[in-house]
């Protein structure tokens, strides 16, 4: 059981949480995640550790509700509890001193990009950040990645805030204004990253993707989260998730992505239709291993 | 009920030996066909008392038993046989337990005719006593009664042990340790306890229940659990013992990693891993979707090819025909001879109507223009002359290609060893297929105070020698804790 300390809305359907799970918050390095299940009748899902605080031996999670166990998260806070959550998942990002680093983020890629862009930043990379939404009220974390960022660029899709237009449009000025870049990395829509890979191809700049393919263990077990790369299948749960955008086969992802659209909505729906629920659940399954003294005993260990 | 089989209430005059050979094998009450390949109860319902009791009259109580030495793990299957006789079921039961702490389970899933069942005398001109039927019916009983005698809790030792991995192998050693005064920790990735006990076989073979059972007796024996923790990456092995103070660390992690066939159209959507689809009916229950929330392909109405011949092929097509499938095909390049399932299972899946295409090989899976799988492309084998290790290996007819449509399919080659423990782990050496070398007889690693046992070590093999491996490491890391003394594994 890993209780909730904070939650706060940082943008309609975007909720921050600070969870306590000292174990993961000790050994977490920027781009990796955690698997989470929110009650015995729950799935396990993916989230990516935006931020952890050992000495509080908290990790951060940004959650955009999206369907049935995200939007279920958002309506949790503090004095409420995740049953199940495990990690730190996935191979951490690859930071060194590369030079020049462009950080793109899309929507909510902002925050799974953010940890990284710190990391890169405190390497001594310069770092450009490009933080796209699709509308004023979407831009999420402009003043944290300002802070760790030499140039901040902030696009909106309908030009609400700052500049009008898409993050690829930014990236193509800025590889046409000569720059040198030595790494991108883009983390956001499949198709964004998609578009972004396809506009440094030509220029041969080195490009990094995070990629979101779906997820049942998160441990290598499964196969489910592979993903097709020009040296065969590759499993995004232990081999990524982050990966060479120039290698990645972005059709199939897309593609594997949809295998359970109809049951995803019909969950959803169900799910507003009743979310308490959903929300007796979390309570129950937390209680009951809170009343087991031993599952406690366990709890406060790990 | 036979006239003349003996009541076990009432003491009966001892048996002559042809007089118990005249008892036919006590068949084992099942679920009806066409009823269990709807629902995900168990298939096999239990000897009742009086057919145990007469079971366990045919065994001719041999001087020198053959069974016992077929056991993996040396149950003395004449001792506990006996009891039943006598009429004390729990004695049997903790007869059994002596060799084997999870005889509810092992009476399920052991392949029997290859082991104790196939080395019964009786099986010379007769059936095999009912050895794992036997086993089954004590433990259920025991089980029924609440009366599971738990073992005195020794004096504590003071020294930690590390366990990881919950499957047969950690929860045999676990037990062991636990009784010899040691504080022994389990760590498991996923959320619940069990491996491939839980995840992998299913309800209708070995109900969730029994497994959850035994893990809360071992609770109460007071061996202690911790899910949500991946040895490597949560916390690595040299963290365990150096900062967490663990004197000893057994690693019984499985051989987990899918096999995938290398053919063109196999990530087209509805292409599983067997691990995957077990895993998501099994431990995320997504046959009860949407009252679970993880869902499954809908096979309802659907035709699925499962390819493989071992137990989890049979698991995962026998699964299919359950979530509805129309046409369950079984896939598998040798001949039914070589399959290596237990004949029990294959009986079973067949008398489900599952469709054999044995002698068959997929060489590449099409799709629909959504990316969906909607055939399987096949070729027709021929076994060939007997290799040097005495297998007829398998050959392609040329020309021979068919395809047959599907919309799902289910790949069970078997899978190889996770490489997160060694990988995070320098000083565990490994074979060159990736599994951890560990002294047979010891099951010491290359590293001090690290044991290794199980699948991750011989790579996928059974229960029971899961379970054998788990003792023996038991016994081992025992003598270690008390002696202090390291030999380098030969
Ligand atoms: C490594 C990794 C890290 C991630 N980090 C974050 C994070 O930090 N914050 C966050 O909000 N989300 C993150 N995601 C995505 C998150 O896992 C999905 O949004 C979530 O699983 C959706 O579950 P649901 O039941 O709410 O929605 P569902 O009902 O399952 O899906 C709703 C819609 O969301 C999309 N979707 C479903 N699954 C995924 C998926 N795995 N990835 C992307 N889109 C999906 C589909 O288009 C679907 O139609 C991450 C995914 C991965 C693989
Ligand atoms: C579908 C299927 C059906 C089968 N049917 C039969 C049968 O009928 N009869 C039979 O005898 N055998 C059967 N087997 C084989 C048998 O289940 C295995 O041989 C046995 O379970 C191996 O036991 P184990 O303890 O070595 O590993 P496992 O049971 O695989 O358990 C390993 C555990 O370790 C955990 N783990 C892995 N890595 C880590 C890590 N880094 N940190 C923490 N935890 C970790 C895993 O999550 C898992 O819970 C079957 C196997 C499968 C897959
Ligand atoms: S999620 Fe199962 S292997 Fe990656």
């Amino acid at each position: 059981m890993f209780p909730i300390v904070e939650a706060e809305f940082l943008a309609p359907d975007v909720k921050r949480f600070v969870i306590e799970a000292p174990r993961v918050a000790r050994k977490r390095k920027a781009g990796q995640f955690v698997i989470l299940r929110l009650h015995d009748h729950g799935e396990r899902i993916p989230l990516t550790i935006a931020d952890s605080d050992p000495d509080r031996g908290t990790v951060t999670l940004i959650v955009q509700g999206v369907g049935k166990t995200t939007k279920l998260l958002n309506m949790l806070g503090p004095g409420d509890a995740i049953l199940d959550l495990v990690g730190p998942l996935g191979t951490p990002s690859h930071v060194e001193a590369f030079g020049t680093v462009v950080v793109i983020g899309g929507g909510l890629g902002a925050a799974i990009a953010y940890p990284t862009a710190k990391a890169m930043k405190e390497a001594g990379n310069h770092v450009v950040s490009i933080v796209g939404a699709r509308n004023k009220e979407l831009v999420i974390l402009e003043a944290e990645i300002g802070a760790i960022s030499d140039e901040l660029l902030v696009t909106t899709d309908d030009g609400s805030y700052a500049r009008k237009g898409f993050v690829t449009e930014v990236l193509r000025e800025l590889i046409e204004s000569g720059r040198a870049i030595d790494l991108v990395l883009a983390i956001g829509p499949t198709r964004m990253m998609q578009a972004v890979a396809e506009t440094t191809r030509p220029k041969g700049i080195k490009t990094v993707v995070s990629l979101n393919s779906l997820m049942v263990d998160g441990t290598g077990m499964c196969g489910g989260c592979r993903v097709l790369t020009t040296a065969g299948a590759r499993f995004a749960c232990v081999d990524g998730p982050e990966f060479d955008a120039h290698e990645i086969d972005f059709e199939t992802l897309v593609r594997r992505n949809r295998t359970y659209l109809s049951n995803e909505s019909e969950s959803l729906r169900r799910f507003l239709e009743d979310p308490e629920r959903d929300l007796d659940r979390v309570r129950e399954s937390c209680r009951l291993e809170w009343e087991h003294p031993e599952v406690r005993a366990e709890a406060r260990r790990s | 009920m036979n006239a003349e089989t003996p009541d076990p209430a009432v003491p009966a005059p001892p048996l002559s030996k042809k007089d118990r050979m005249k008892i036919p094998r006590q068949p084992m009450p099942e679920q009806d066909p066409a009823r269990r390949r709807t629902n995900f109860e168990e298939v096999n319902q239990g000897l009742t008392v009086m057919g145990a009791a007469t079971e366990a009259l045919r065994c001719l109580s041999c001087a020198n038993p053959k069974c016992t030495s077929g056991c993996p793990v040396g149950v003395k299957v004449k001792d506990f046989v006996d009891l039943i006789v006598a009429g004390d079921f729990l004695g049997a039961a903790a007869k059994i337990r002596e060799d084997n702490i999870l005889p509810a389970i092992t009476g399920r899933v052991c392949p029997q005719e290859t082991q104790c069942e196939g080395c019964c005398i009786l099986g010379n001109k007769f059936e095999p006593l009912g050895v794992g039927y036997l086993e089954r019916f004590v433990a259920d009983y025991e089980r029924r009664t609440g009366r599971v005698g738990l073992p005195e809790r020794p004096l504590a030792t003071g020294k930690k042990v590390a366990i990881v991995g919950s499957g047969p192998a950690g929860l045999s050693a676990a037990g062991d340790l636990v009784r010899q005064g040691h504080a022994v920790t389990v760590f498991e990735a996923l959320h619940a306890i069990g491996g491939v006990l839980l995840y992998g076989i299913p309800e209708f073979r070995l109900p969730k229940e029994i497994v959850r059972h035994e893990v809360d007796a071992m609770r109460m024996m007071g061996v202690e659990f911790q899910t949500n923790v991946v040895i490597g990456k949560t916390v690595t092995i040299d963290e365990l013992m150096a900062d967490e103070g663990y004197d000893a660390v057994f690693v019984a992690t499985g051989a987990g990693l899918p096999k995938f066939l290398d053919v063109p159209g196999e990530h087209l959507n509805g292409v599983y891993s067997a691990n995957e689809f077990l895993t998501r009916v099994n431990l995320m229950r997504a046959d009860a979707f949407p009252e679970s929330d993880e869902p499954v392909f809908d096979c309802r109405g659907r035709d699925v090819a499962v390819v493989g011949g071992g137990n989890t092929a049979m698991d995962a097509v026998r699964t299919a025909c359950r979530l509805g499938a129309r046409t369950s095909y079984l896939i598998y390049r040798r001949s039914e001879a070589e399959m290596p399932a237990r004949a029990e299972e294959l009986k079973h899946a067949k008398q489900e109507g599952i469709a054999l295409m044995t002698l068959t090989n997929p060489v590449a899976f099409l799709g629909d223009a959504d990316g969906f799988v909607s055939g399987v492309r096949c070729v027709r084998m021929e076994l060939g002359e007997p290799d040097a290790s005495g297998r007829r290996s398998p050959k392609e007819i040329p020309g021979s290609e068919f395809e047959t449509p599907i919309q799902m399919a289910v790949i069970a080659l078997g899978t190889s060893a996770n490489p997160l423990v060694q990988s995070t782990t320098p000083e565990l050496a490994t074979t060159r297929k990736g599994y951890i070398a560990a002294d047979p007889e010891t099951l010491r690693t290359s590293k001090r105070g690290v044991f290794a046992g199980g699948d991750i070590v011989t790579g996928g093999a059974t229960v029971i020698l899961a379970m054998g491996a788990g003792r023996k490491a038991a016994a081992s890391i025992h003598e270690y804790l008390s002696t202090g003394a390291w030999d380098a594994p030969a």
